[in-house]
């Protein structure tokens, strides 16, 4: 889905000579405009995803039910309150609700709550948890995000970061022995492709984990966490080692081949042609014909790879338990913590929103058919 | 319609397609025989009936197949009624004394399997007005021996665990009664007696017209076509049922979105304007929307169902990705000759979009609707594997979520997760490989490299 968000040079019209200073003016022009359209753009989704997180409000009534239950089973099980009467009992009851839910804001109507959260969200006033807490024990949202960034970082960073640049050198690779054998099976192989990462990871756990046990079952460190750093940081190793290979499986055949047939249909136009009748080195031709091209296209997809990085493998770390941000997603659901699943959501969005700001000027930057301003992409 | 057919006879060079087509052809009649023989409602009831329904089923064993690769051959279910005339249990009832009669029942059966069962149970119903019958039960072993089991005065509906038996077990020296009753007692390691056993049930009753009735079961360890879960439940239904679910579910995303998606940028294209700039700022905003939190979402709060699922996952996509490259496609056919002889005779602005348009793009679609069946597949794996799989019908992701959380990997039955998860493989992988060689055949560019 994601790869839309990222201009396409095609859309986007040449350059033309034009004063510096001319220029400079339309650049500004250019990135004011972009800008405020990628903020609308976030504005809603963020709002959007609000109105879903609750449903229209619905989860404001189990929240209700929940706060009157609560309070109830406290007030019956006070012995203090003992010899109330019902009618005081239920007074009371109805004060410490109204009381309860007048401090969770749920006494005013749902639109109006939302548009406040929406400011507050755009301000990246995450607010406060309504259930779960960082480890430290902290309620803030901001903290229990920043507490799961690192596993997720470390995690994914790892896998997209090792799984980019392992298929790009070997669809190089395959580009120049393009038909033997190896190649053949890397496009034979490219359907498995079609299983996601959690779904070899099953099959890792039941292999490595579970017949040989040689790796962990999942989790980030031993329990207890060693106390040496060399130590602690071979167990962390012990434990990457299963889900970075599941998605590395997940995604190598496939992008292989991506690459690949990209490369090839590159080598075979008429100036590649030209290039090898001058008796360039292949070496070169690669370099300056191939890769030169092609480049555009790589930066995006590394830039895919970026935002897949922060938003985490949802399900991979659920079977994995890493404690990374997809698992926070996943208990935040099941908690119905809407602050949380907002605040995530919220991130999510401004990265995706910076990336492709960055995108277009990265792109100036590689291809010389793109220049920043002039008329702005179409994306 | 000429050209569709020529490439379609091209399929038949690509590997890929044909070892594709098996494997759907395969999983279509899997789906297919799946709702003849069970239908819908008996799928259900067999998947969420109750205890009665599969409480003859031993709990979490393999399939019955796995023997063959065996050495030491588990034992199958035995499962005796005294009320099924097939089963030969001999009953006899005869007057002891004034008031009392005596029921007696012998189940006869061969065991001739290396390893011992996973559990024995009786259970009895009695029929009787004030009070229930005495009931006692022996175990004859092949060579003879005579052991007592428990005594019980039946209630209405007894169940007789040999395992529980506080007092057999402390006879049998505190060795588990389902592997002390079939041990060879001059072996020192327990080994399987082989032969023919008995278990005699000799109830006293004390009414005229009391009776009662027994059925006695030695839980094997392999079960059926495909082994049980948890709940006893055989996996031969889920298998079964998982298959026209997970096709019909991928393949109506799949439709869904991609034809949807491409309508809408058939329409923004050809309109172009306001209409095209709006498509594009909702496709930016949508993209931007984190798909799967929604989806776990609506699972959370509104309806884990499969099909609200679905059309959240089209509506989702609705202004997903792909109106870009469909959008990019169009542009280019939008300024071909026949389009705009098309407009010089006045075509309308429907007529070109869903006669002109649309058809051109058949061959961008196909690849584009293929490759897109496996994602769904496994996406609705991925929701059941977050506990959010759909409550009533049996799937594969189901399966796969049950046996992780009942630790299936930690214990060591691999089965449980192996069978779903090979046909989740097989279904990712046949319409892959189809997909592959579909692009191959629609993209000339593709086929060149």
């Amino acid at each position: 889905m994601t790869e839309a968000a990222l201009p396409v040079p095609s859309g986007v019209e040449t350059s033309k000579t034009r004063p510096s200073r001319n220029s400079t003016l339309k650049l500004m022009r250019y990135v004011v405009i972009k800008l405020i359209s990628l903020f609308i753009a976030v504005t809603i989704g963020v709002y959007l995803t609000i109105l879903i997180a609750n449903m229209g409000g619905y989860v404001d009534e189990i929240l209700k039910g929940q706060i009157r239950e609560s309070i109830s089973v406290s007030i019956s099980m006070d012995p203090t309150k003992k010899n109330l009467t019902m009618a005081e009992r239920g007074q009371l009851i109805d004060e410490l609700v109204a009381l309860e839910e007048h401090r969770l804001g749920l006494d005013q109507p749902f639109l109006l709550r939302s548009f406040r959260f929406l400011g507050r969200a755009l301000t990246l006033n995450l607010g406060r948890a309504q259930r779960m807490a960082s480890d430290s024990g902290s309620k803030l949202v901001r903290n229990i995000i920043l507490e799961r960034l690192p596993p997720t970082l470390l995690l994914m960073g790892t896998s997209s970061m090792s799984l980019f640049f392992i298929t790009l050198f070997i669809a190089l690779f395959l580009s120049r022995n393009y038909g033997s054998l190896l190649d053949k099976l890397v496009i034979a192989l490219s359907p498995t492709s079609a299983a996601p990462a959690w779904f070899y990871g099953i099959f890792l756990l039941l292999l490595f984990a579970a017949v040989l046990a040689w790796l962990p079952f999942g989790g980030m460190v031993d329990a207890p966490p060693p106390e040496a750093p060399i130590d602690y940081a071979l167990s962390l190793v012990r434990h990457l080692i299963l889900p970075v290979i599941a998605w590395l499986i997940s995604g190598f055949f496939a992008g292989v081949y991506g690459y690949r047939t990209f490369f090839l249909i590159f080598s075979m136009e008429d100036y590649v042609e030209l290039a090898r009748a001058k008796g360039l080195t292949s070496r070169e031709i690669e370099r300056r014909y191939v890769l030169r091209p092609t480049l555009p296209n790589i930066i995006t997809n590394f830039a895919l790879t970026v935002i897949g990085l922060w938003n985490g493998a949802t399900i991979l770390e659920t079977v994995f338990n890493w404690p990374g941000i997809g698992r926070l997603i996943y208990q935040a659901v099941g908690l119905y913590d809407s602050p949380v699943i907002i605040g995530t959501t919220v991130i999510n969005a401004y990265l995706l929103a910076i990336t492709v700001f960055l995108l277009d000027f990265i792109y100036a930057l590689v291809d010389p058919r793109v220049r920043v301003g002039s008329g702005g992409p179409r994306s | 319609m000429n050209a569709l057919k020529r490439s379609l006879k091209e399929l038949a060079n690509y590997p890929s397609a044909i070892g594709g087509g098996i494997i759907i052809l395969f999983l279509v009649f899997l789906a297919v025989y799946a709702i003849v023989t069970i239908p819908y409602s008996e799928a259900i009831r067999l998947w969420r009936g109750g205890e009665e329904i599969w409480g003859d089923n031993p709990r979490i064993v393999p399939p019955a197949w796995t023997n063959f690769f065996r050495r030491a051959k588990q034992p199958e279910t035995i499962v005796l009624d005294s009320r099924d005339p097939a089963d030969l249990i001999s009953k006899t009832v005869t007057e002891i004394s004034e008031g009392m009669w005596d029921v007696v029942m012998t189940f006869d059966f061969d065991y001739n399997y290396d390893a011992f069962p996973q559990d024995l149970i009786v259970f009895m119903n009695a029929a009787f007005v004030e009070k229930g019958p005495f009931v006692s039960m022996f175990w004859i072993t092949p060579d003879g021996r005579e052991i007592r089991l428990g005594e019980v005065t039946a209630k209405r509906s007894e169940t007789y665990r040999f395992a529980q038996d506080e007092r057999l077990l402390r006879r049998l020296k505190g060795v588990d009664p389902q592997i002390a009753l079939f041990a060879d007692p001059d072996k020192e390691t327990p080994t399987v007696l082989k032969g023919k056993y008995q278990l005699r049930i000799d109830a006293v009753i004390f009414e005229e017209n009391a009776d009662l009735e027994a059925k006695f079961i030695a839980y094997g360890k392999v079960h059926g076509l495909a082994g049980t879960d948890h709940r006893r439940r055989d996996l031969t239904i889920a298998l079964l049922w998982g298959t026209p679910i997970a096709l019909s579910f991928g393949l109506l995303a799949a439709l869904g979105t991609s034809v949807i998606t491409m309508a809408i940028a058939a329409i923004g294209v050809w309109f172009g304007g306001v209409v095209d700039e709006l498509i594009q700022r909702i496709t930016q905003i949508n993209i931007l929307l984190p798909t799967l939190p929604i989806l776990i979402m609506v699972g959370t709060f509104q309806s884990r169902s499969i099909w609200v699922i679905l059309g959240w996952i089209i509506l989702l996509n609705l202004f997903g990705g792909a109106i870009i490259s469909f959008r990019a496609v169009f542009l280019q056919i939008k300024e071909s000759p026949y389009i705009e002889a098309a407009r010089s005779y006045g075509a309308s602005s429907w007529r070109i979009i869903f006669l002109y348009l649309v058809p051109r793009i058949i061959p961008v679609l196909i690849p584009n609707l293929v490759n897109g069946i496996p994602a769904f597949v496994f996406l609705e794996a991925s929701l059941a594997l977050l506990g959010l799989g759909d409550p009533v019908l049996p799937t594969w992701g189901k399966l796969i979520d049950d046996a992780r959380s009942n630790g299936a990997l930690y214990n060591a039955q691999y089965f449980w997760v192996m069978e779903p998860a090979i046909l989740l493989m097989l279904a990712g992988l046949g319409f892959a490989m189809m997909g592959f060689a579909l692009d191959r055949v629609f993209n000339p560019r593709l086929r060149e490299v």
